[in-house]
């Protein structure tokens, strides 16, 4: 490959790795805190609402009820759990201060389908989605650009 | 340094190796462990709790032996779990008449020949298929789970008292239809050392069998093999070579997909259906749809009836036409000569590296978070209250909740990456130039992007 050649791919190279640098510094942006109070039914295998989407730093209070047998609510990444009977309202509060997607599942033993009564807990700005599809988009034009330039052979390589 | 050219011979680095895979025992006593799993797991599934997460059977299959087969042995060891399986051993020790020892004369059965037609994947795809429209109740009853174990044994040894060798497992087993499928991404790999002294012998002791061990049951010539697709890894013709000419070999992973003479329409179909099912799976049992997790449980007759079609749609009709499409176009944009059906079973392998990524990405999704019910199910594997091991009471404990979507857009990444590069790879075997390969390969990375994308949507957006 010609020295030109090498230079330009690098610039490119470069030109995307800084985009993504920029994506990632610079998320969507997101509205101001607040307290959010959420009501969260749970029946088998699913919970009402199923997703339920919240801003970073977002003083989250969700009210657990449970419409038939005994569930259990354990949300993934913040490792908060709480049993919930049937009758019984249950409240958790946190403060959401870490972004992403969570999911959260029936922590109790509740059913056949036990293991997959799952909902979802986005706070935006869900930097790490935004990140992974940045990722994988960098890395696969990366790969293109290499096999472009590299894989040649000595005769078939782009003009400089 | 390590050249990725030239396979390591595990055989010859670790000399312990050889004596273990010649020995008659080996491979028996791997079977015998795993069946005394398997026989607890069909019935603790028949007589124990009907709460899955509780029985032995649920957890050790669809959990314990699940995540090992796919986030460690097929990635790593290819078909090296066949070796191990139980379903076939009662079947194989019948028509052997004997379990650990090579009996004397040919083996015992009627002796049927497997008709021409079926002696490709069709049959284990839509066995896969089958069960997969059943799988949310199959993953989660007991019951269930344990008649379809207990009708596999079943149809190995029906199978075994009509055809000769292991018929059930290279035609017709479901699960070894796709082990065979991603294997070829597997290192590890049976191959001879040298093909001209396979060549040059005349007895051909590992087709036909000698003192030493039986001709190849999986009914291939070893002398002539260069994908795992269909090596059961039983180590006979390791037994019966006479010029030790059978090896173990680390290679490149992938190498297996070029090998563009051995591609057919029922294994592009097998990547198709698999891909799809992982994002099928991904969506209806991880997702946080309650209404289509009813319609996959049969909640109601008419709800599941449309969810089977549109998944058996999106199988058979859906992937694969986009995937078509997506040939024509980089057909088109390369000026390629071959007809598009070639290239789009061609084609259809790059596919098998992100297959295989999205399964381990779905399968960190609840292998990670419901592998500490094996502690409880270990100790107590009907539910009856028995503490075997003083863990039945072991809580559920989820690993890694917080960190299970960067591994899964860590593997999908590089199952991207590693299938872009394959599909450049078979782009470059169906063109002049360099170029034109580049410009066949983006409408497949496009492809493959797209997949990928919606994988991430799932499970982080």
């Amino acid at each position: 490959m010609t020295t030109h050649a090498m230079h330009r791919s690098n610039l490119l190279l470069a030109g995307i790795l800084l985009l993504a640098l920029v994506w990632l510094a610079f998320p969507p942006a997101t509205s101001a805190t607040t307290t959010r109070h959420i009501h969260l039914d749970m029946t088998q295998f699913e919970f009402t609402p199923s997703r339920i989407q919240v801003n970073q730093g977002d003083h989250v209070i969700i009210t657990l009820t449970s419409s038939d047998v005994v569930h259990g609510f354990y949300l993934d990444g913040y490792e908060i759990q709480q049993r919930v009977e049937p009758g019984i309202p249950q409240q958790i509060e946190f403060v959401a201060d870490r972004s992403g997607k969570f999911r959260f599942r029936c922590s109790v033993s509740c059913g056949s389908l036990h293991p997959f009564m799952i909902g979802e807990l986005v706070v935006a700005s869900n930097t790490s989605y935004y990140g992974a599809i940045g990722l994988v988009s960098v890395a696969l034009a990366g790969l293109l650009i290499y096999l472009w330039q590299f894989k040649a052979e000595p005769h078939e390589q782009m003009p400089a | 340094m390590f050249n990725l050219n030239r396979p390591i011979e595990l055989t010859e680095r670790l000399p312990i190796l050889k004596p273990i895979l010649k020995s008659r025992l080996f491979q028996p006593a791997l079977m015998m462990i795993t069946l005394a799993g398997f026989t607890l797991a069909i019935l603790t599934g028949l007589l124990g709790t009907p709460a899955g997460n509780r029985n032995f059977g649920i957890v050790f299959v669809w959990i314990v032996w699940w995540g090992l087969l796919i986030l460690v042995l097929i990635p790593f060891t290819g078909r090296a779990w066949c070796a191990a399986c139980p379903i076939p051993a009662p079947g194989e020790w019948l028509q052997r008449r004997g379990i650990i020892n090579r009996t004397r004369g040919r083996l015992s059965s009627m002796r049927w020949r497997w008709p021409r037609r079926f002696r490709n994947m069709w049959l284990q795809n839509f066995g896969f298929l089958s069960m997969a429209i059943f799988s949310t109740i199959i993953l989660t009853r007991p019951a269930v789970t344990a008649w379809v174990l207990l009708g596999f044994i079943l149809i190995g040894i029906v199978l075994s008292i009509l055809y000769e060798n292991r018929v059930f497992c290279r035609y017709v087993c479901p699960v070894g239809g796709f082990i065979g499928l991603y294997s070829m991404v597997s290192p590890m790999a049976l191959r001879v050392r040298d093909p001209q002294v396979c060549v040059d012998h005349k007895t051909k002791d590992c087709v036909t069998g000698n003192a030493n061990g039986y001709g190849c049951p999986w009914m291939l010539y070893p002398g002539k093999l260069e994908r795992n697709a269909y090596c059961g890894m039983c180590m006979e013709c390791i037994k019966t070579c006479p010029h030790d000419n059978i090896v173990i070999n680390l290679s490149a992973p992938g190498g297996d997909l070029l090998v563009a003479k051995e591609r057919k329409l029922d294994e592009a179909y097998k990547a198709f259906i698999m891909l799809a099912c992982a994002l099928m799976y991904s969506a209806v049992l991880l997702g946080p749809w309650g209404w289509l997790k009813g319609w996959a449980n049969m909640n109601t007759l008419p709800h599941w009836l449309l969810y089977a079609a549109g998944f058996l749609l999106v199988n058979l009709v859906g992937l694969p036409g986009l995937f078509y499409l997506t040939t024509a176009v980089a057909r088109r944009l390369a000026g390629q000569q071959a007809p598009t059906k070639r290239l789009f079973i061609d084609y259809a392998y790059t596919l098998i590296p992100l297959g295989l990524a999205a399964w381990v990405a779905f399968s960190f999704g609840f292998v990670l978070i419901n592998g500490s019910y094996a502690l409880a199910t270990a100790s107590d594997p009907f539910g009856w209250g028995w503490n075997l091991f003083g863990t039945a009471d072991a809580p559920w404990t989820p690993l890694g909740s917080g960190w299970v979507p960067f591994l899964q857009t860590g593997v999908l990444t590089i199952g991207l990456l590693f299938s872009t590069n394959i599909g450049y790879k078979i782009a470059r075997q169906h063109s002049q130039t360099h170029q034109q390969a580049m410009r066949a390969l983006l409408p497949l990375a496009g492809f493959m992007l797209l997949i990928v994308l919606i994988f991430l949507r799932l499970y982080l957006g």
